[in-house]
């Protein structure tokens, strides 16, 4: 049973990141938006051991990690819509959705820019004592920033209760990580600063549940942690970006092979978890509710212009 | 009134924020037992422990974004930078996360962290550890900037920045930190965008923030002698900025000298002569005038740094041209 709503968050961040190309193909969705489909498996089976109280912070490539999380997906697409009844009041968009009512902490545009801010949150689940955690989910090109070093020895040297969570989809835009980095990649260098880590395979939903737990509980207790999680990009680095000039028909279909959500949907059928039936009901509820979430987003108001500069400051403060 | 330093002022300040709300720590580098390099976290350790005092590694970015995952957590940090030089390592932290985060989540961050940062030209520390870089952080949406230039407004200041829910970067100047002052026994708050007439006169305003504050009095000091009686207006925060102040000051006098440690181009001074230039144009008896520090890197030998930022004696040239007198005049 547990597996089967596994699956229907995979879905529903699936089917969330389909209807945003649709979107955006159709002129509705403004700027960029860097997908997360193929990688559905990291951010449900992480945030699968996480409370509402937990923190989270995310990437550009965040979407799938705001889902996961327990943001609301309506509320999700009018933001990436521009609308005012986004998270972010349509200032931020897709690469900075936030829902700090389920501690979700922001996106961000900036690689590894968010990496120093979780040391603060996880600083903060410690002095509060309360067994909270937070989750850092960054990608393999936040590797190559120093941030992430600093961060590691932070974690460390505090002990704070804070998992890293790599998700190495093997492109940084146009350069595979293999042209990008020395050494012995997240893993070892987390290992260098004193932090445990394993890899995993980031398309296997059961391995990287089985394996987050575990991280999961260590960091509760006050050991940081690193999850290395191996995938694959399925498309460009953005949702328009053309992928010829530099990666191989196969190499991109290689991700669609991989695809976590059948291979779970195979395996739950397989081991007798759950009927064909039940999954295409899943499926079937997963379509409607980004159906309703398409609607509500769709009826919201764009921002009125002379909004521009609400929330800059936080309201009399200072004056 | 007693007399205390301008670093205990500020020293104070953070013991008295600590005390009354324990959401307030502080993070920074040889801030624990050494108390700091300019001596202003003095005895925080031993009495608020390691639980509320930070020493942190040589990580600028790293610390700064810490403070801020801490704010937007619920807690009230403090953060100190050895140098403002030293900021500029964080600078993405500072200027891309904290100083947005508020207006990229439509509101629902709430980031109260104080950034203090030590500028200014002095004791020959050269380009790296001299700058005064407060047009910078003046131009970024989302951050409050200020720059006491007495104890009391250190204290004042800070202890406002600390109460503030929006980022506050309190820059403090290395030349002050010895300085002594008359501070409030009790509570005293700045609040942050009050401009303070340090010195009134009719002929002419200058207008100046920080040590550029204290050039300027003594600058009006030796203008008096002469017969000129010049008002020394003490923006005190950039971020808000009291317009109403300059404007109000500068309506008066009808004439404007604008000071400031920082590089000429495109800096303070400028912003505040458009501004009077703009509301005032047509009852200045003459253009503003701007001082400000020379298109270069500070310097390390001694005759160069004192040549490459505001002097009394430039505020004092500045004033005279604002009056329209020739240098034969003088």
């Amino acid at each position: 049973m547990e597996y089967l709503q596994i699956y229907g968050k995979m879905l529903l961040i699936r089917r969330f990141e389909q209807r945003v190309a649709e979107l955006q193909r159709a002129g509705e969705v403004p700027g960029f938006t860097h997908l997360y489909w193929g990688q559905e498996a990291i951010a449900t089976g992480v945030c699968h051991w996480l409370t509402e109280d937990d923190y989270v912070v995310s990437t550009h490539r965040g979407h799938g990690h705001c889902l996961a999380k327990g943001a609301d997906a309506g509320r999700m697409l009018a933001e990436i819509m521009g609308r005012e009844d986004g998270y972010c009041r349509g200032r931020g968009g897709s690469m900075h959705v936030a829902d700090f009512s389920c501690g979700m902490l922001g996106a961000n545009g900036i690689v590894g820019g968010s990496l120093p801010i979780s040391t603060g949150a996880a600083l903060a689940c410690k002095l509060a004592g309360d067994g909270k955690i937070t989750v850092a989910f960054f990608g393999d090109g936040a590797v190559e920033e120093g941030v992430f070093h600093e961060s590691l020895n932070l974690a460390s040297l505090w002990s704070l209760p804070l998992l890293f969570v790599c998700e190495n989809n093997q492109w940084a835009i146009s350069v595979p990580v293999g042209r990008r980095q020395a050494g012995g990649g997240a893993v070892a260098l987390a290992a260098a600063h004193g932090i445990s880590a394993c890899a995993v395979d980031g398309n296997d939903a059961v391995a990287v549940v089985e394996a987050a737990g575990e991280m999961v509980m260590s960091a509760r207790q006050g050991k940081p942690g690193l999850l290395n999680c191996q995938t694959i990009r399925w498309g460009g680095h953005h949702s328009a970006q053309p992928t010829r000039a530099y990666r191989t028909e196969e190499d991109c279909t290689r991700g669609e092979a991989a695809c976590p959500i059948a291979r779970l949907g195979k395996r739950l059928v397989a081991d007798g978890e759950a009927t064909e039936e039940q999954l295409q009901a899943v499926r079937a509820e997963a379509d409607r509710a980004i159906d309703a979430a398409q609607r509500f987003a769709q009826s919201s108001p764009l921002p009125r212009a002379e909004t521009v500069t609400d929330y800059v400051y936080y309201e009399g403060s200072a004056e | 009134m007693g007399q205390i330093t301008y670093a205990a002022a500020l020293n104070r300040a953070l013991a008295e924020a600590m005390r009354e709300d324990p959401k307030v720590v502080v993070l920074g580098e040889d801030i624990g037992a050494l108390g700091g390099i300019f001596t202003v976290t003095q005895g925080l350790l031993e009495e608020f422990g390691p639980a509320r005092v930070f020493e942190t590694p040589l990580s600028e970015a790293c610390y700064v974004g810490c403070g801020t995952g801490l704010a937007l957590c619920g807690w009230r940090p403090v953060v100190e930078l050895m140098f403002t030089d030293f900021l500029m390592v964080a600078m993405d932290q500072v200027c891309n996360q904290a100083a947005k985060l508020r207006y990229m989540t439509g509101g629902q961050a709430k980031l109260p962290m104080t950034l203090r940062a030590p500028i200014g030209a002095r004791n020959s520390a050269a380009a790296q550890h001299s700058q005064s870089p407060q047009a910078w952080f003046a131009h970024t949406p989302g951050l409050r900037v200020v720059m006491p230039a007495t104890p009391a407004d250190a204290l004042g200041l800070l202890a406002s920045a600390i109460e503030c829910d929006d980022p506050v970067l309190v820059l403090e100047h290395k030349s002050h930190y010895g300085d002594k002052g008359p501070v409030p026994e009790g509570r005293h708050r700045v609040p942050l965008g009050k401009a303070e007439v340090k010195r009134s006169g009719k002929d002419v305003t200058i207008v100046g923030c920080s040590r550029m504050t204290l050039l300027a009095l003594e600058a009006a000091e030796q203008l008096a002698a002469e017969g000129i009686e010049a008002e020394v207006v003490d923006l005190r925060s950039l971020n808000p900025l009291d317009r109403e102040a300059i404007v109000g000051s500068v309506s008066r006098t009808r004439r404007a000298v604008v000071v400031d440690e920082g590089v000429l181009d495109f800096g303070i001074t400028a912003e505040i002569a458009a501004l009077v230039h703009g509301e005032l144009f047509d009852e200045l008896l003459a253009p503003v005038v701007r001082v400000g520090a020379v298109h270069a890197p500070i310097p390390f030998s001694p005759p160069l740094e004192r040549a490459a930022v505001p002097q009394v004696a430039d505020i004092v040239a500045a004033v005279r041209r604002c009056l329209g007198k020739k240098p034969a005049d003088i």
